[in-house]
C-alpha cells in the first residue's frame, strides 16, 4: 500500500519535473515546479519527517516560488516563450546522464558521513520531529545555525542596499 | 482504545469519511449563508432591508444566486492562458477547505469501545500545516491575475501577492508567541493547554490565550483579514480602480468559486483564531464542543462583516507601511517579550 502510494507520487514528481523543463510558458514551468515541491513534501511525510514537509511547502512552495512567479509576471516573458532552444541539448543530456550515475552510485554504494544520532521512527513519533530538530539545532549545532542566520542577515542588508536609490 | 487503521480498518475509514463529509458540508453551509448574512447585516447597518423577496426575509437567496451562477455562460477569454486560467479558481478554493482538517471541534467521544477524536486529523505540526496552506492560497490569486490577460486582473494579482506575502509573515510570527506558551504545534494540544481557570487562580474566567497574548490576538485578526483580502484590505479587488481585480475576467461557476473561497477563508481564519486564542471547542456549553466552536466562528464572521460596513479601504502605501513597519516589529517584539517571560516563569 505504502509502496504503491510512493510510486504514484514519484510518478507525479518526475512527470512534473519533466514539465518544468519542457513547458514553453515560464509560468506553467513554475507551476510544475510547485507541484514537484509538493511531491517532495509528501516524501518527507512518508520518511517520518513532518516538520521538513511543512517547511518545504511553507518556504519553497509558499514563499520562494511566489516570488519567482511574481518576477516572471512582471518581466512578461511572452516573446521568449515561443522560441525553440536547442543549443544546450547535448550539454544537458551529458550532465543528466552524469547526475543519474552519481545518484545511483550514492544510493547503492554511498554512506552518509558526519554526525549520526541514534534516531529511530519510534523516537520521532514519540517526542515529535519538531522537538527533536529544535533541541539539536539549539544545542549541538548552535554555531552553524547562528552562522546561517548571519549569512541571511547579510543577504537582507545587501538586498536593501541594492534596492535603495541613495544609501 | 483509540480507533486507528491497524486495529479496526473498516470502522476507521467509515469514521474518517463521516467526519470529512460532515465538516465539509458544515463549512459549505456556512459559506452559502454567510453571503446572505453579510447582505442582511450590511443592509440593516445602512438602514436598508437587504434581500427580502426570495423566501422568508430572503432566506433562499444563496440558493437562487448559486443556481443563477450555475446557468450563466462560462466565458474563457480568447487571449487567456488556458491551463492557469482553469487552475486558478481551484487553487484558491482547495487550500481554504483543507485547512479545516486540523481544527478540533470537540472532545474525544467513545463509540463501541473505541475512542474517536473529533478532529479530522491531529497533525503534530498542525500550525505549520495551516501556515503552509495559507502560503499556497496566494497561487490562485496570482494565477487568476496573470492568466486572464487583462490589465486590471494583473494589477489585482500583483497587489495581492505582495500583500499576502507581507502579511503572512506577521501572522506567522504572532502564532509563534502562542506555541511558545503551549509548547506544542498540535491544534489539539493547544486547545487542551487552554482549559481550566484563568492563570490557574481566577475561576470564573477561562484560561484562554487571548488573556496571555492580547497583542498577538489583535495582530493575528488584522493580519488574517489582510491575508484573505477582506475589507479594509481588499485592494486586490478594489472596485473603484480595478473593476473587480483578479476575478474581472471570470464568469459563471468559476467566479462563484472565487466568491466561495473568500467566505471559506473567512471561516478558516475565524476557526483558527478561535482555536488558538479563544479555547477552541472549550467554552460555555460543556459537552457540545462543536456548538462552542461554531458560536465563536459566527462571532468572528459577524465582526468581519461589521468591519466591512464600517471602514473605508486603506491606501496601498498605507497597507505596506502597516504590514512591514508596524505589524512586523510589533509581532517580533511580542515574540521576544513572550520568550523572556516564559524563561522567567519557568526558572
Amino acid at each position: 500500500m505504502e509502496k504503491l502510494f510512493f510510486y504514484l507520487v514519484a510518478l507525479v514528481a518526475v512527470g512534473s519535473g519533466f514539465l518544468v523543463v519542457k513547458c514553453r510558458n515560464p509560468v506553467n514551468s513554475a507551476l510544475a515546479l510547485v507541484n514537484t515541491f509538493f511531491c517532495l513534501a509528501i516524501f518527507y511525510v512518508m520518511l517520518h519527517a513532518p516538520f521538513m514537509a511543512a517547511i518545504q511547502v511553507l518556504v519553497y512552495a509558499g514563499a520562494i516560488m511566489v516570488l519567482i512567479l511574481f518576477v516572471i509576471m512582471l518581466l512578461n516573458l511572452g516573446s521568449e516563450a515561443h522560441k525553440r532552444f536547442t543549443h544546450s541539448l547535448i550539454g544537458g543530456s551529458i550532465m543528466g546522464v552524469l547526475m543519474l550515475f552519481l545518484v545511483f552510485f550514492f544510493v547503492n554504494r554511498g554512506e552518509p558521513t558526519g554526525m549520526r544520532g541514534n534516531i529511530t521512527d519510534g523516537l520521532v513519533d514519540k517526542i515529535g520531529h519538531t522537538e527533536l530538530m529544535g533541541r539539536t539545532l539549539f544545542t549541538e549545532f548552535l554555531l552553524p545555525f547562528e552562522i546561517t542566520s548571519i549569512l541571511l542577515l547579510v543577504a537582507i542588508v545587501g538586498a536593501v542596499i541594492l534596492a535603495k536609490k541613495e544609501v | 482504545m483509540t480507533l486507528s487503521l491497524s486495529n479496526a480498518p473498516l470502522w476507521f475509514v467509515i469514521s474518517m469519511l463521516v467526519k470529512i463529509v460532515l465538516v465539509f458540508v458544515v463549512v459549505l453551509l456556512i459559506v452559502a449563508y454567510a453571503t446572505w448574512v453579510e447582505r442582511k447585516v450590511i443592509g440593516h447597518m445602512q438602514t436598508r432591508l437587504g434581500p427580502m423577496n426570495t423566501g422568508w426575509h430572503g432566506l433562499l437567496q444563496p440558493i437562487a444566486d448559486g443556481l443563477k451562477l450555475f446557468f450563466k455562460e462560462d466565458i474563457v477569454p480568447s487571449q487567456a492562458a488556458k491551463v492557469p486560467f482553469l487552475l486558478a479558481p481551484m487553487m484558491i478554493l482547495v487550500p481554504a477547505f483543507i485547512t479545516v482538517a486540523v481544527i478540533p471541534f470537540g472532545p474525544d467521544i467513545t463509540i463501541g469501545g473505541y475512542t474517536i477524536p473529533l478532529q479530522i486529523t491531529d497533525l503534530n505540526i498542525g500550525i505549520l500545516y495551516i501556515l503552509a496552506m495559507a502560503g499556497l492560497g496566494v497561487y490562485g490569486i496570482v494565477l487568476a491575475g496573470w492568466a486572464s490577460n487583462s490589465k486590471y486582473s494583473l494589477l489585482g494579482g500583483i497587489r495581492s501577492s505582495a500583500q499576502m506575502v507581507s502579511y503572512e509573515l506577521a501572522a506567522g510570527l504572532t502564532i509563534v508567541a502562542v506555541f511558545m506558551l503551549s509548547e506544542t504545534l498540535s491544534m489539539r494540544g493547544i486547545v487542551q493547554a487552554q482549559q481550566g481557570a484563568l492563570y490557574g487562580v481566577i475561576p470564573f474566567l477561562p484560561d484562554w490565550y487571548i488573556f496571555y497574548q492580547p497583542l498577538a490576538f489583535g495582530l493575528f485578526v488584522i493580519c488574517g483579514l489582510a491575508e484573505i483580502n477582506r475589507t479594509p484590505f481588499d485592494l486586490p479587488e478594489a472596485e473603484t480602480e480595478l473593476v473587480s481585480g483578479f476575478c474581472t475576467e471570470y464568469s459563471s461557476m468559476k467566479y462563484a468559486l472565487f466568491f466561495m473561497a473568500e467566505y471559506a477563508n473567512m471561516v478558516v481564519i475565524a476557526a483558527i483564531a478561535a482555536t488558538l486564542f479563544l479555547g477552541g471547542w472549550y467554552g460555555p456549553f460543556p459537552g457540545l464542543g462543536a456548538i462552542n466552536l461554531l458560536l465563536k466562528i459566527f462571532a468572528f464572521m459577524f465582526f468581519f462583516i461589521w468591519l466591512r460596513a464600517t471602514f473605508p479601504r486603506v491606501r496601498y502605501d498605507q497597507l505596506m507601511f502597516m504590514g512591514w513597519k508596524v505589524f512586523l516589529p510589533l509581532a517580533l517584539a511580542n515574540v521576544v517579550i513572550t520568550g523572556i517571560v516564559v524563561v522567567l516563569v519557568q526558572s
